[in-house]
């Protein structure tokens, strides 16, 4: 690509950002929830995580064999599809299940509308939809963390996701993610730093994530819902930090991102408090993803001292 | 004659196949394709109610006044659909419980809309039967194509028959709109690429450049620009002109007026003989030729 561009004149200063990079950082912010979820859960979560990144990556490999593409699995976005999906899924889904989604994620929702950056929706996050919708019964069978800390014996309790039940834990068990749920989506505290590290490195902007956890918080506010609950038992933190701000699916402005954020607030909530699901971020955020051409199509910025900007 | 005959049968069955490269009743087709079973009893009930309509309709061709056309049609249509309903509800009532809303919905279904209006109206009555029965094997074949696919990856059986339910947990997405959607998205892209591999040309866009009905069309949109309005004037006179060479193939009359005229004028019968040999033995140059007049008379 770079071979295009090289129409050049001055000394330019090359940033050291690329696909490569970015991708890199949002893995390594990952990883603490993913080590955390691993511990939680035991040997099941390593191998789920195995199952989903290798997949992923061995989707997208065969893909660009067969069809005779560039080979691009080395942008590691593939890993990081997989690591994703992989967090997303409860330690109890059957392997080939995830499987299932690593290839749907990669072949489907990515390489058939053209790659990377082609994509209209978050691969992982559409991914798992699917999986939802198609195996509804074995993708929500959550169970407790493995309490080595306390008694030690307990293995493996089937229990909801805190979403759907009235459950009595209390906000430290949330935040810190010693409660059912999907292998990296516990630790609210984790995945705050992760975010934390992604915005100090200016990978992403802070303005979709506050304005979707913010938006959730006022709702389930304003509704009564459990606050706590509402913000740290279920999806919403991996959602809003690490799904919700995909460059490729999300808008462009900065204006069209508290747009969206808003919209994804307000659909989760609307899904959690109205829908018969107990969690909604997906669903939502899908549905924003859809929203987001229109977004930028509304927000477009002026050029300076434009009078109007050319219809096109 | 005879070899003409069936190639207006099979021209529906493969070639404008209405599902796949004519894209058109894509409603049913989604609707109704859970399981292989609904295909097959949609898609016949929508060939019986095609053949007898596509009688009628060309029956009374010289009959209907051209404005109101579409009215005629549809009440033509709606008759027939009415006798196939009470048919289906005495004799099968499970495929109607089934079919639900999109049986008395095959009234408005654009594939026998569009055979009245490109073919029925146009033909003679046996032209036209075959036309309806190759349209509604087409039809059939791809409903229950479609609704095996998604039977086998949605629920596991084919034909309520359990194939690999019992050792594979099925994808229940495939029975759902998404599903169908996809499964629709995949046979279109195979019947596309089995198009491009016999160098025909693609759906790739649904404008009237790439519509294969386009030479049977009135108002057809080509290259962006509009045929002029006394076009639908001639498209109605055509038919009686070449009442030789109406039963060949559609993509002949295609031709736009200018190539139209001067083949009318400068020896009508001949170049009208030549060409109904070339379609028989080579279908395709004609399509390019016919292309290429088209394109240079626009320019």
């Amino acid at each position: 690509m770079s071979k295009l561009l090289k129409v050049t004149s001055s000394p330019h200063i090359r940033h050291v950002d690329s696909t490569r990079g970015i991708m890199f950082d949002v893995i390594v912010a990952l990883l603490p929830a993913a080590i955390w979820g691993c511990i939680l859960f035991g040997l099941r979560a390593v191998i789920m995580l195995a199952v989903t990144i290798v997949t992923a990556v061995a989707s997208e490999f065969v893909w660009n064999i067969v069809l005779k593409k560039e080979q691009t699995i080395g942008d590691l976005s593939a890993v990081l599809t997989g690591l994703l999906l992989g967090m997303n899924l409860s330690s109890q889904t059957p392997f080939w299940i995830a499987a299932i989604g690593s290839v749907v994620a990669i072949i489907v929702v990515k390489q058939m509308f053209g790659g990377l950056g082609f994509n209209f929706a978050n691969p992982a996050m559409t991914a798992r939809i699917v999986l939802l919708v198609s195996f509804a019964g074995q993708m929500s069978s959550y169970v407790s963390p493995i309490e080595w800390w306390s008694s030690g014996a307990v293995d493996a309790i089937a229990t909801a996701t805190p979403l759907a039940k009235e459950s009595s834990y209390t906000l430290r068990e949330l935040f810190f993610g010693m409660h059912s749920g999907a292998i990296g989506e516990t630790s609210a505290f984790l995945l705050i730093i992760g975010g934390l590290y992604l915005m100090l490195r200016r990978v992403i902007k802070p303005i979709i994530p506050v304005a979707f956890i913010g938006t959730v918080a006022i709702a389930s506010l304003i509704a009564g819902t459990d606050l706590k609950l509402a913000l740290f038992g279920g999806g919403l933190m991996l959602g809003a930090i690490f799904m919700a701000t995909d460059y490729v699916t999300t808008p462009t402005t900065n204006l069209g991102k508290l747009i969206f954020g808003v919209g994804c607030g307000l659909i989760t909530f609307v899904i959690r408090y109205f829908g018969a699901l107990p969690e909604g971020v997906s669903y939502a955020i899908l549905l924003m993803n859809i929203l987001t051409p229109h977004i930028n199509r509304l927000t477009l910025s002026k050029p300076f001292g434009a009078e109007e900007v050319a219809k096109s | 004659m005879k070899s003409k005959k069936l190639s207006i049968l099979t021209n529906g069955i493969i070639k404008e196949n209405p599902v796949l490269r004519l894209v058109l009743g894509t409603c049913p087709t989604l609707a109704v394709t859970t399981a292989a079973a609904n295909g097959i009893g949609m898609g016949i009930a929508a060939t019986i109610v095609l053949v007898c309509s596509n009688a009628a309709i060309s029956l009374l061709r010289n009959f209907i006044p051209d404005k109101v056309r579409i009215p005629a049609f549809i009440t033509v249509i709606a008759g027939f659909v009415s006798v196939v309903q009470m048919l289906v509800k005495a004799f099968a009532p499970a495929i109607d419980e089934s079919l639900g809303i999109f049986l008395p919905l095959i009234v408005v279904n654009c594939i026998i809309l569009a055979r009245a209006e490109m073919f029925a109206s146009k033909n003679p009555v046996l032209p036209s039967i075959l036309d309806g029965l190759g349209m509604g094997i087409g039809f059939t074949a791809t409903l229950t194509l479609m609704g095996a696919i998604r039977e086998l990856l949605g629920a596991g059986t084919i034909f309520g028959m359990t194939v690999t339910a019992e050792f594979i947990d099925p994808m229940i997405i495939f029975l759902l709109p998404p599903g169908g959607f996809f499964v629709f998205g995949i046979l279109v892209a195979a019947s596309n690429a089995l198009a491009r591999r016999q160098g025909k040309p693609v759906v790739e866009h649904l404008g009237c450049a790439n519509c294969p009905s386009r030479s049977a069309c009135h108002n057809a949109v080509l290259d962006g620009e509009e045929k002029p309005v006394e076009c639908a004037a001639k498209a109605t006179e055509e038919p009686k002109q070449e009442k030789v060479e109406e039963i060949k193939e559609t993509t002949q009359e295609e031709a736009s007026e200018e190539a139209q005229e001067k083949i009318v004028e400068e020896a009508p019968q001949e170049v009208a003989e030549e060409n109904e040999e070339t379609s028989e033995t080579v279908e395709e140059t004609v399509v390019e030729e016919t292309d290429e007049k088209v394109g240079g008379s626009n320019e």
